[in-house]
C-alpha cells in the first residue's frame, strides 16, 4: 500500500499492464521521452523501451487508426489523446472502425484497445483543455466509456480496460490528478466496467455524479448532513456506457428523490439518460422532480470564468434542498 | 548562403511491361510461369464477370447499390497475387479479385453489397481487412497491422488498396507519414481510375503524379500501368520484399480507368465524356493480357472457352448459395456488438424480440 495521487495511480496501472501482458503497447505523443505532458507515463519509455513505449507523430488519426491495426495483429494498444478536446481529428476512426469492427466481422475481429484522454475543466488551461465530451462516445454503439474518480479506482479501471476485450474510451479528469493521494495496493487490482460504487449511504435523496465532479457531490452531501441533517445516498457511476441501471433505481427506489452532477452539457447528457431510465423503471417511487446540476449547452467558458461556471457543491445542495422541500 | 537545388533521397519511377497492343519489354517481362499466368487471367476475368452479374442483379433488386471494378482488374488481381498467405491484405471497396484470391468465399462479396454483415467476416484464419466505405479510413489500420509486424520482428508485409480520392484525405498523409517515420513494411497501392465519382483527378490534386506524394513521407513512389497486370505484379513483388528487407514502405499508383460507373446508383454521363472512356476501353486489361498469353503459348481459343464457361459456372455456383442463404435472424443486430453484452443491451434484446414474434417477423426479413 501506497499514498498516491491518481497520476501515479495510473502510471502504477500502466506499469502493471506492461509488465504482466507483453501484447501490452503504449503509443501517443510525448509519452516517451517527455514521459506524458501530465508525466502519466514516467520512467515507462526507460523501463519498457522504444517497442513498448511509442513516441508518435502529431496526428490523432493515426494514432487511433494505427491503435486499430495493431490490435488487428493481435497487440493490447493504449492510445494517450492528449488531451481530449483533440480527439474529434480521431472521431471518424472511433465512429466508423473502432465501434463497428466486431459486429461488421461478426465477431471474427474484436478490438482490444484503449483510448486514454483526459477531460475537463478546472486546471486554467487554454481554449480546447477543459471540455467534457463523454456523452458523445456513450451514445456510440460498440464503445465501453469510463471515468474514474480516484487514484485507486483509476489504476484499478484502467486494468479492467487494459484486459477488456473491446474498445475502451478511458477519459482521465484532469482536476483530480493531482488534487488527493488515495492508498493503492501493490498488488494489481481489477474493477468491472459497467459497475457503479455507492460511496455514501443515506435514506432521503440520491446524488448521481462521477469523474471529477465526484467531489464536489461529496462535499454536497456531508454539507447537507451537518447542516440539513439529510441522509445522503451518493452514487459514483465510474462507468458511463453501459450504465449501472440496477444500482441507480436501486438506490432512487429507495430515496424517491435524486440530483445528477455532471460537468459536460446537459441536453443529450449522462444524466438525461439516468433520468430517462429512473423515469421508466420507477416513476412510481419518484417523490419529486428529479434536478440535473451540469455543464450549461453553452461553450466550456475560457478559464477567466470556469471556476464560476462548474457545478459546486452551494449549488448541488441548492438543488438538492428543493427536491427535499417539494 | 546560396539558393541551391535540394536532392531527396526518395525516387519516383514510372513502369510499363506490356502495352495495350500486347507488345512486351521482354527485358522487364517477371516471367510468370503457366500455371500461376493462367490463374492471374482467371482471377482477372472471375473479377470481371462476378462484376457484370453484380451490376444485373442490383438492376433485378437481388443485391443493393453495387461498386464495380471493371478496367481495374489488373490493378488489383495482378498485386494481390505478390502476397504471401501470411502477408495482410487491406480492402477499399474495388477490389472483388483479391478477396477471391485471398480465399473468401466468392458470395462474401454479394452478401456485402446485399445488406449482410457476413460480407465482412474473414474466413477463419483471414489476414484480409474488408470492404471499408469511409474513403481512406482503412489506411491507418494497414499501417499499424505493419507497425505491429514491425514490433514483433515478424519479416511479413501489408498490401493496402485506395483510390486516387482516397490520397486527398487526412487519413492517407497520416498513414504515410507515420509508415515513412517508422519504416514500416507496408505497401500502399493506388488505383488511381481518374474520377472520384465526378470529380476528375486534376480537380483531386495539383500533383503531377500521385506517386510523388510519398516523397515528402521519405520513401519511393512509382507509377505503373494499372492496366498492364505484368508491370503491377512485378512492382508490387518488388514493394513487398523491399518491405521485408525493412526497406520501408512503398507508395504505388496505379493509373488504370474505372470503365464502368461509380456505383450503380450513379451516372456517368453527366460528368464524363464518351470518347474518354472508349479510349481507355482500348486499354483495357483483359484482352492485354489474353492476347499476351496467346503469343507466349501459354492461352489458347479452346482455353480461353474452357475458362469462360468455368468462370461463368463458378459465378453462378457463388449466386446460388448467396441467394439459398438469405434467410437470416434480424436478432443477430445484438449477437456481436460486445464480447460480453451488459445487461442494458439484453434488456433491449428482449424488446426487439417481442417486438419481431408479435410482428411475426422471424428468419427472412
Amino acid at each position: 500500500m501506497a499514498q498516491m495521487h491518481m497520476v501515479a495511480a495510473l502510471n502504477k496501472a500502466l506499469d502493471d499492464a506492461l509488465r504482466m501482458d507483453d501484447r501490452v503497447v503504449l503509443l501517443g505523443q510525448d509519452i516517451g521521452v517527455d514521459e506524458g505532458v501530465f508525466r502519466v507515463t514516467a520512467d515507462l519509455l526507460k523501463r519498457y523501451g522504444e517497442k513498448r513505449v511509442i513516441d508518435t507523430p502529431l496526428a490523432e488519426g493515426a494514432i487511433v487508426g494505427g491503435a486499430v491495426g495493431l490490435a488487428l495483429y493481435g497487440l493490447r494498444p493504449v492510445a494517450e489523446i492528449q488531451f481530449s478536446g483533440f480527439d474529434y481529428q480521431a472521431f471518424h476512426q472511433v465512429e466508423e472502425h473502432v465501434s463497428r469492427y466486431r459486429n461488421r466481422t461478426r465477431g471474427r475481429f474484436g478490438l482490444p484497445m484503449v483510448i486514454r484522454m483526459p477531460c475537463g475543466g478546472g486546471i486554467r488551461a487554454v481554449e480546447h483543455h477543459s471540455e467534457s465530451r463523454e456523452a458523445i462516445y456513450a451514445h456510440t454503439p460498440g464503445l465501453r466509456v469510463v471515468m474514474p474518480s480516484t487514484p485507486r479506482n483509476a489504476r484499478a479501471l484502467l486494468l479492467e480496460s487494459i484486459r477488456h476485450e473491446d474498445p475502451v474510451i478511458f477519459f482521465e479528469p484532469k482536476q483530480v490528478y493531482r488534487a488527493f493521494r488515495e492508498e493503492v495496493p501493490d498488488e494489481p487490482e481489477f474493477m468491472p466496467i459497467g459497475k457503479a460504487q455507492v460511496v455514501r449511504s443515506g435514506a432521503d435523496i440520491t446524488l448521481i455524479s462521477y469523474g471529477a465532479m465526484m467531489r464536489a457531490t461529496l462535499e454536497a452531501g456531508d454539507l447537507l448532513a451537518e447542516t440539513d441533517h439529510v441522509s445522503v445516498e451518493t452514487v459514483d457511476l465510474l462507468s458511463m456506457a453501459p450504465l449501472d441501471t440496477e444500482s441507480i433505481v436501486q438506490s432512487v427506489a429507495k430515496t424517491g428523490r435524486c440530483v445528477i452532477i455532471h460537468e459536460g452539457p446537459r441536453r443529450c447528457g449522462i444524466g438525461a439518460e439516468i433520468v430517462a431510465r429512473i423515469v421508466e423503471k420507477i416513476l412510481d417511487h419518484l417523490e419529486a422532480p428529479i434536478r440535473r446540476i451540469t455543464g450549461y449547452d453553452t461553450q466550456f467558458p475560457y478559464f477567466a470564468r470556469e471556476r464560476a461556471y462548474l457545478p459546486n457543491a452551494d449549488r448541488i445542495a441548492h438543488a438538492a434542498r428543493e427536491v427535499l422541500a417539494f | 548562403m546560396p539558393r541551391r537545388p535540394i536532392h531527396i533521397k526518395p525516387k519516383l519511377e514510372y513502369l510499363a511491361i506490356l502495352d495495350g497492343s500486347g507488345t512486351v519489354d521482354e527485358a522487364l517481362d517477371p516471367r510468370l510461369d503457366a500455371d500461376k499466368s493462367l490463374y492471374l487471367y482467371r482471377l482477372m476475368l472471375l473479377s470481371r464477370r462476378l462484376d457484370e452479374r453484380c451490376i444485373n442483379m442490383q438492376r433485378q433488386g437481388r443485391i443493393g447499390t453495387y461498386g464495380p471494378c471493371r478496367g481495374q482488374e489488373a490493378a488489383h488481381c495482378a498485386s494481390v497475387i505478390a502476397m504471401e498467405p501470411e502477408d495482410w491484405v487491406v480492402h477499399a471497396f474495388r477490389e472483388p479479385g483479391s478477396f477471391i484470391h485471398r480465399g473468401w468465399p466468392i458470395e462474401r462479396v454479394l452478401q456485402f453489397w446485399g445488406g449482410y454483415e457476413e460480407g465482412c467476416s474473414p474466413p477463419e484464419g483471414g489476414r484480409e481487412l474488408p470492404i471499408a466505405v469511409p474513403i481512406a479510413t482503412q489506411m491507418p489500420h494497414a499501417m499499424g497491422l505493419a507497425w505491429g509486424m514491425k514490433l514483433r520482428d515478424d519479416k511479413h508485409a501489408v498490401l493496402c488498396y485506395g483510390g486516387d480520392g482516397a490520397t486527398s484525405e487526412g487519413d492517407f498523409h497520416e498513414s504515410l507519414n507515420f509508415a515513412g517515420v517508422y519504416r514500416l513494411p507496408v505497401v500502399f497501392l493506388i488505383q488511381n481510375n481518374q474520377w472520384a465519382i465526378s470529380i476528375p483527378i486534376e480537380k483531386q490534386t495539383a500533383s503531377e503524379t500521385l506517386a510523388q506524394k510519398s516523397l515528402a513521407y521519405g520513401f519511393d513512389g512509382i507509377q505503373v500501368d494499372g492496366n498492364d497486370p505484368l508491370a503491377v505484379y512485378a512492382i508490387t513483388k518488388e514493394a513487398v520484399e523491399k518491405a521485408k528487407r525493412d526497406g520501408g514502405p512503398t507508395l504505388i499508383e496505379a493509373v488504370t480507368y474505372r470503365l464502368s460507373v461509380h456505383t450503380t446508383a450513379d451516372d456517368p454521363t453527366k460528368y464524363r465524356a464518351q470518347a474518354e472512356v472508349d479510349k481507355w476501353e482500348k486499354l483495357d486489361p483483359i484482352p492485354r493480357y489474353q492476347k499476351y498469353l496467346v503469343r507466349r503459348g501459354v492461352l489458347n481459343e479452346k482455353l480461353i472457352g474452357e475458362i469462360e464457361a468455368d468462370v461463368s459456372a463458378e459465378v453462378t455456383a457463388a449466386i446460388q448459395r448467396f441467394e439459398s442463404a438469405r434467410e437470416v435472424d434480424p436478432l443477430d443486430c445484438f449477437a456481436y456488438m460486445y464480447a460480453e453484452p451488459a445487461p442494458e443491451l439484453l434488456e433491449q434484446r428482449e424488446e426487439f424480440r417481442a417486438a419481431l414474434q408479435r410482428e411475426g417477423i422471424g428468419k427472412g426479413h
